[in-house]
């Protein structure tokens, strides 16, 4: 047995884009254990539940994440909705799922970027991120902003997308699909990136199923567990079937993110064949009534989860959001156990971890 | 195993323009739909305050005393949440962003000298009883 060191992981470390601190309990450059704290970037946010009104909270709640925001809007707003009975027109629901679907190409896009720069590889690095530019515009385009959108509101949403719009969305998302298949080649199929990522941070299907992992992480690991499979937004039309992969390592979890970045534009391609005209928001009368309403929601880090406690009154009693990556904070430090010192940043930026989310 | 799979996309990359814009110094095309800062026309503005009670930052200010309407550019989120509840629609949102600084903004816009003084002159149309009962309440307004 050889001589146990604790070494300090963060919270500034050059992989983390958000400050999570880990101590790895190491022994001959092998980790033993790894005790994660977090609490740096706390910021109070369901506080404001006493001093917003609920309409106003959305923006709050847009704000939570820079990478999620869409779906936390969506999140909240149909906590709301839940509470106070409103019918969501199907117009609205289809332009939630194009722009939920949206967010999912951006955020994989951001992350097989950082995990590019992660293993070192700048060029990829770049790329990804050049790609993921095209994303961005499309959201300005039709929303107005490229990060925080503000187009989710109670009852539906704020602007409509034309059709001549909603085509090119598709063409352009259809254009990126060439560049992105070699990107994605790339991180398929090279050499030095499969060195760094194959076995490294293995999760057994029992282990994830045990530690309730969320999103790509359990999916990675052979569980068939994703909440658009359970009716929110119009997945169902869309004949949604998840991205499942059996490998349980840095590997299997790469591949089922760029899988689901090519499912998303097929998505966004079905929605928009299908989309039907009509209204696109609900008209929303009076306070949300006294009572509770939760609601889940796949965001790309895995399932999200939203409570809104109405108090019959403007102001919402309290809200309450629970985000994947705390979810997969326990899978992450089962996986750590045993790899190398040297892997612990590619096991940790696999569970993409959001800790602004996480934190609030 | 393959290696230099990217090979391909990072040497046709060397002969292309850079990917980035020089910001300030090249302006970027905007979008139609882009929240950038939020504009007041204030020949329209009545200074009833509902932009102010709605803004989820607190970053307007409306005094109907001095006819201002103040805007912190910094505290501004470009919800457009003011622009929705505008009930004269003289609130837009611009699709430029406001210049960058390093110091916190605040624009105010003042709107023209106030119009009710021919108003008041005006009004004394129904003739007779109406004059001797408006006379002292002119007055007074003026004392006000």
């Amino acid at each position: 047995m050889g001589k146990r060191t604790i070494i300090p992981f963060g919270p500034q470390h050059p992989v983390l884009p958000e400050p999570v601190h880990l101590d790895l309990v190491i022994e001959d450059e092998k980790v033993v254990e790894a005790i994660p704290s977090i609490g740096f970037i706390h910021r109070g946010l369901e506080k404001l539940v006493e001093k917003k009104e609920y309409t106003e909270l959305v923006y709050v709640i847009e704000r939570i994440c820079g990478i999620c925001s869409f779906g936390h809007g969506w999140g909240y707003c149909h906590t709301i909705e839940g509470l106070m009975n409103i019918d969501v027109p199907e117009r609205a629901n289809y332009l939630r799922t194009i722009w939920h679907e949206l967010s999912r190409v951006h955020s994989h896009m951001l992350w097989l970027g950082l995990l590019a720069d992660g293993f070192g590889f700048e060029a990829l690095f770049m790329h990804c991120w050049r790609l993921r530019e095209r994303v961005l515009d499309l959201f300005e385009k039709t929303t107005g902003g490229r990060v925080i959108f503000s187009v989710c509101k109670v009852g539906g949403v704020r602007k409509d997308i034309d059709k001549e719009t909603l085509d090119e969305m598709v063409n352009v998302l259809r254009g990126m699909e060439k560049e992105l298949k070699e990107l994605t080649d790339t991180f398929l199929q090279d050499y030095s990136v499969k060195n760094r990522l194959v076995g490294i941070g293995y999760l057994s299907e029992q282990d994830a199923a045990e530690l309730c992992a969320v999103g790509p992480m359990a999916r990675a690991s052979g569980l068939r567990q994703d909440i658009r499979l359970t009716g929110n937004g119009v997945y169902e039309k869309l004949g949604f079937e998840p991205v499942v992969e059996t490998g349980g390592d840095c590997y299997a979890r790469t591949v089922v993110r760029i899988r689901e970045v090519y499912q998303s534009i097929d998505l966004i391609a079905k929605a928009v064949e299908q989309i039907p005209d009509g209204e696109i928001a609900a008209v929303v009368k009076g306070n949300p009534p006294k009572g509770e309403f939760i609601t889940r929601l796949e965001q790309p880090r895995g399932e999200a989860f939203y409570y809104s406690k109405g108090a019959d009154s403007k102001f919402l009693e309290r809200i309450r959001v629970r985000t994947p990556t705390n979810m997969n904070i326990p899978a992450m430090v089962k996986c750590l156990q045993g790899c190398d010192l040297a892997d612990v940043p590619m096991v940790v930026l696999t569970i993409d971890p959001c800790i602004s989310c996480t934190e609030r | 195993m393959a290696t230099f799979k990217l090979g391909k996309m990072v040497m046709s990359s060397l002969f292309k323009k850079p990917a980035t814009l020089m910001y300030p110094v090249i302006p970027r095309q905007w979008q139609e739909r882009t929240r950038g800062h939020i504009e007041n026309k204030i020949e329209d503005c009545i200074y009833c305050g509902i932009c102010q009670r709605k803004c989820p930052t607190s970053a307007i200010v409306v005094d109907r005393a001095k006819r201002s309407w103040e805007i912190a550019r910094m505290k501004c989120i470009q919800c457009s949440c003011c622009v929705e509840v505008c009930p004269k629609k003289c609130l837009t949102n611009e699709n430029t962003y406001t210049t960058p600084s390093t110091e916190k903004i605040v624009d105010t816009y003042v709107g023209p000298a106030p119009e009710p003084k021919p108003e008041v002159k005006a009004e004394p149309k129904p003739e007779g009883k109406a004059e001797s009962k408006e006379e002292p309440k002119a007055a007074g307004e003026k004392a006000e």
